[in-house]
């Protein structure tokens, strides 16, 4: 049963993947890459990795690809932009995202209604993740903590100059 | 000893084939976002080998792993997509191959 609910989010995270990056517009690709990560995510809580699931879902498809959403907004200003954005949300493009987020919650209610892979006691719980973390490997954390530091001015820097162009822009 | 009720073998091959996918569409696509899209699938799929294999092995060191690509990520990503922006604003253009000379 474990076995069978693993092979469905396999497949649902290999077609979402194979379908954002066959993608031509940028939009509905971001859609079915968060369907891929919201996949992996479902397999994550069936392998026993229930910390990891909530990190996937909060920081990679929440996070990352607001980030995405971000840019590809900003790229796309203009006076076509409100034609291009009612392209977007045609339905049409919203069926098989709909039908694979619908696959991964039957999943999901599946797992919490009894027979869970996650709760049987093979499961790594957050509180040995935190221990271990801040235990022997207290030095990764201080240099990702400087990585996340040197991403930070590096895309200060980055961007800088765009927002100074926008800024120049309007002062005109 | 293991941890995991999906057999490792199984977990690590769909770990594979999306790591094969995100290098794919990495190679095919030149549009610069399609290209940081498929980076995520392949750090995406590292990570998930990652914790895969420390489930098997009921040890937390593979979330811990997680975490860091985790940040990686993060960074990779926030400095990417200004560079993005940079390569619209002076190429007028995603193409990745518009960018090819490295003098500004």
């Amino acid at each position: 049963m474990i076995l069978g609910l693993f092979y469905v989010a396999a497949a649902v995270a290999l077609l979402s993947t194979a379908m954002a990056l066959s993608r031509t517009n940028a939009a509905h690709a971001l859609i079915y890459l968060i369907m891929s990560l919201l996949s992996v995510a479902v397999i994550f809580f069936i392998i026993g990795a229930p910390f990891a699931a909530a990190l996937e879902i909060v920081i990679y498809a929440g996070a990352i690809m607001v980030l995405f959403v971000f840019v590809i907004m900003m790229l796309n200003l203009g006076e076509t932009g409100q034609i291009r954005e009612r392209e977007w949300l045609k339905p049409r493009s919203w069926i098989l995202p709909g039908i694979f987020a619908a696959a991964l919650l039957a999943e999901l209610l599946i797992l919490e209604n009894g027979l869970s892979g996650t709760t049987t006691g093979v499961a790594v719980e957050p509180k040995a993740v935190g221990l271990t973390l801040f235990g022997p490997y207290v030095l990764a954390v201080e240099l990702a903590s400087m990585l996340l530091l040197a991403g930070l001015v590096g895309a200060y820097h980055v961007g800088r100059s765009f927002l100074a162009r926008d800024r120049g822009v309007k002062h005109q | 000893m293991d941890g995991l009720q999906v057999p490792l073998e199984h977990v690590l091959g769909l770990a594979s084939l999306l790591f094969a996918l995100g290098l794919t569409g990495l190679m095919v696509r030149r549009n610069i976002l399609f290209v940081l899209m498929s980076l995520e699938v392949m750090l995406n799929s590292a990570a998930l080998a990652f914790v895969a294999a420390g489930a098997h092995w009921g040890q937390p060191d593979g979330q811990v792993v997680f975490m860091l690509v985790l940040t990686v990520t993060a960074a990779e990503v926030s400095v990417g997509l200004g560079l993005v922006l940079q390569i619209q604003r002076r190429f007028h253009t995603l193409d990745i191959d518009a960018a090819t000379r490295l003098r500004g």
